[in-house]
């Protein structure tokens, strides 16, 4: 054990001295194993669908656009995971934001944008009520959440047949929203940059921004943090409120692309999301984790998706190969952690 | 002698009609540890939360440097110079030194709204400390803190608090959860915090922790100052006793001669 760990240490001491670029100093990175899998899954679907096209640029299309809108959800989801909670009420609020959107929209005649600034804020007090929840009574999120999604969920399909006696109803988009949300360069659509940009923005609060801190400190021990004087209650709402407005934002965006509002759609960003932030080498338990790694985990997530479909085989397949991957990646997360806490 | 840092007079507690302090005085002075010994629910921790701001006492009084005082909370204490390090929860494991060094009060550069994390700045002034305490393997500030010894991150805890500017440290039984070599590490750095002229609240179940660190002596039993006397004046038997709440230590070890004979006796039936 002990030659272990002085070795463990001593490739911190190389990594200061050859510089940044380092092997070792790579393999700390909590997005080494998704750089990893993302690299082997995307070689693995190249070279068994030889010619089939998965390599072409409307293959990459095709599996970008699949994780695009899961990504926009999982970001969110996967530094609240970092800051210690789980947010099962993703799904739901996207399919109950499409639906509202449609329903303003299309029945009440609500100009577009004031209903896509509604739909945006009905995601935000979800978020806020979550958090509000969570952080008074103590209960886990998991359970939390997980309540909040059948209310928004059930909520939405009732008052959606109630107005208009249908849980799927028509959305007719303005150019100008459509470019933004709709739009499409041949097979690749806008939510890919909006993926690519979220990303961006969350990996530059976590690296670069004292809030970023803080959302570690919150995750990784919240009483050394209170300690400290970080306000780990405030982290957790705005977190909350976070994936809230990046799920409605989804909604927005399903309903202007698919022009039409659906309570039901969503529901499979639940599991999804959290898969793909694990498999992006976030620890379930919280404090460790980073934007760029859950941006890989979600490209991993397109690519088997999309790279099965392109085999031929059954995309029944896809589940399993998403099991096995979920198990590797939580396998190999606790290593790293017990690697990280034990390295004296 | 200079003036205390931190006075407690005739400080009562009582938790919904049960006493938990009865009448208890403490002083600090810049450049002493005071050790407060006890055993497991003698009022130590209620002490050191009314010290610390999280409780107000029942009646009694704070000084803090020779003004009564009232703590509005621990962000309050802490802002004043009183530091709490407890056992364990210093520092963040998963995070680098760097950041767990200025949790709470990281640099920042450039301009709002774009006020970013100063990651190198942290980073070199973390180093730099650390070193100051005398920990010397650790060369890159972006180094998990969870690769360091127990002892290592509870220096770093206290050292941080020396940093930004606490006047008393209370150091919440900080070497129960090491081992002989890291406590020892501890130990040479709260002397080093009292050269300092930081006054230290000590507390500790290990009477030989408790002798070679500390100036002054205050025992708590019951929620009672039951001793107090000055390094020197009590041999560590003495203090063992009077940490189990006055009970005779040799009565104990009287207790282990006893089964010892009883096991040497039982020895040969079993084989036989």
């Amino acid at each position: 054990m002990a030659s272990v760990v002085d070795s463990a240490a001593q490739g911190v001491h190389d990594t200061s001295a050859r510089g940044r670029w380092s092997l070792k100093g790579m393999a700390r990175r909590p997005e080494f194993g998704a750089v990893v899998a993302t690299v082997l899954v995307y070689l693995f679907f190249a070279v068994t669908t030889q010619g089939a096209g998965f390599v072409s640029i409307d293959g990459t299309a095709g599996w970008l656009d699949t994780a695009a809108e899961l990504g926009i959800i999982a970001i969110p989801v996967g530094i609240l995971m970092i800051a210690g909670e789980f947010d099962l009420s993703v799904g739901s609020i996207v399919g109950a934001s499409a639906v509202f959107l449609a329903i303003g929209t299309t029945v009440f005649n609500v100009p577009f944008w004031l209903m896509i600034a509604i739909v945006l804020l009905g995601g935000a007090c979800v978020g806020l009520i979550n958090g509000i929840i969570t952080v008074r009574t103590g209960l886990p999120s998991f359970i939390v959440t997980l309540a909040a999604s059948f209310c928004v969920s059930g909520g939405a399909t009732g008052l959606a047949r109630l107005l208009t006696n249908t849980t799927n109803i028509s959305v007719n988009p303005p150019p100008d929203v459509h470019l933004l949300f709709g739009s499409a360069w041949g097979q690749a659509n806008v939510s890919i940059l909006w993926w690519i940009a979220v990303t961006a923005a969350a990996g530059l609060v976590l690296s670069r921004t004292a809030f970023g801190n803080w959302i570690y400190a919150t995750g990784g021990d919240p009483v050394a943090a209170r300690g400290a004087g970080v306000p780990t209650n405030l982290v957790k709402v705005v977190l909350f409120i976070a994936t809230g407005v990046a799920a409605a934002f989804v909604g927005v965006i399903q309903g202007v692309e698919y022009h039409s509002g659906n309570a039901t759609a969503g529901l499979g960003y639940v599991f999804q999301s959290i898969i793909v932030a694990v498999v992006g080498g976030v620890l379930l338990g919280g404090g460790y984790g980073s934007a760029f790694g859950v941006f890989l985990g979600t490209m991993i997530y397109g690519i088997i998706n999309v790279g099965i479909f392109y085999t031929g085989w059954s995309t029944d397949w896809v589940q399993l190969f998403l099991g096995v991957l979920l198990l590797c990646a939580v396998l190999a997360n606790s290593y790293f952690r017990r690697f990280a806490m034990s390295a004296r | 002698m200079t003036e205390p840092l931190i006075e407690l007079r005739n400080v009562s507690k009582h938790f919904a009609g049960v006493k938990a302090l009865t009448d208890v005085s403490i002083a600090v002075h810049p450049g002493e540890v005071v050790c407060l010994l006890g055993d497991n629910g003698a009022g130590k921790s209620t002490l050191i939360k009314i010290l610390s701001g999280f409780h107000p006492p029942s009646s009694g009084s704070i000084y803090l440097d020779g003004q009564e005082t009232r703590f509005a909370d621990p962000r309050d204490a802490r802002s004043r110079g009183i530091a709490t390090v407890h056992q364990e929860v210093g520092t963040i494991p998963l995070m680098s030194v760097g950041r767990n060094f200025f949790l709470g009060a990281e640099l920042k550069k450039g301009r709002p709204p774009f006020r970013w994390l100063d990651t190198e700045r942290c980073n070199s002034i973390a180093l730099e400390q650390i070193r100051k305490f005398g920990i010397t393997r650790v060369r890159d500030g972006d180094q998990l803190v969870g690769t360091l010894s127990g002892g290592e991150r509870q220096v770093i805890a206290i050292g941080r608090a020396m940093y930004f500017g606490a006047k008393v440290l209370i150091l919440d039984e900080p070497t129960s959860a090491l081992g002989v070599k890291e406590a020892s590490t501890v130990l040479r750095f709260i002397n080093h915090a009292k050269n300092q002229g930081v006054g230290v609240v000590f507390i500790t179940h290990n009477a030989h922790h408790a002798m070679s660190a500390g100036d002054y002596f205050v025992v708590l039993i019951q929620g009672q100052v039951a001793a107090r006397f000055r390094r020197g004046e009590k041999s560590s038997v003495e203090v063992l006793s009077l940490m189990a709440g006055g009970e005779q230590i040799e009565d104990v070890a009287g207790e282990f001669a006893h089964l010892g004979k009883n096991d040497a006796a039982a020895r040969p039936a079993t084989q036989g």
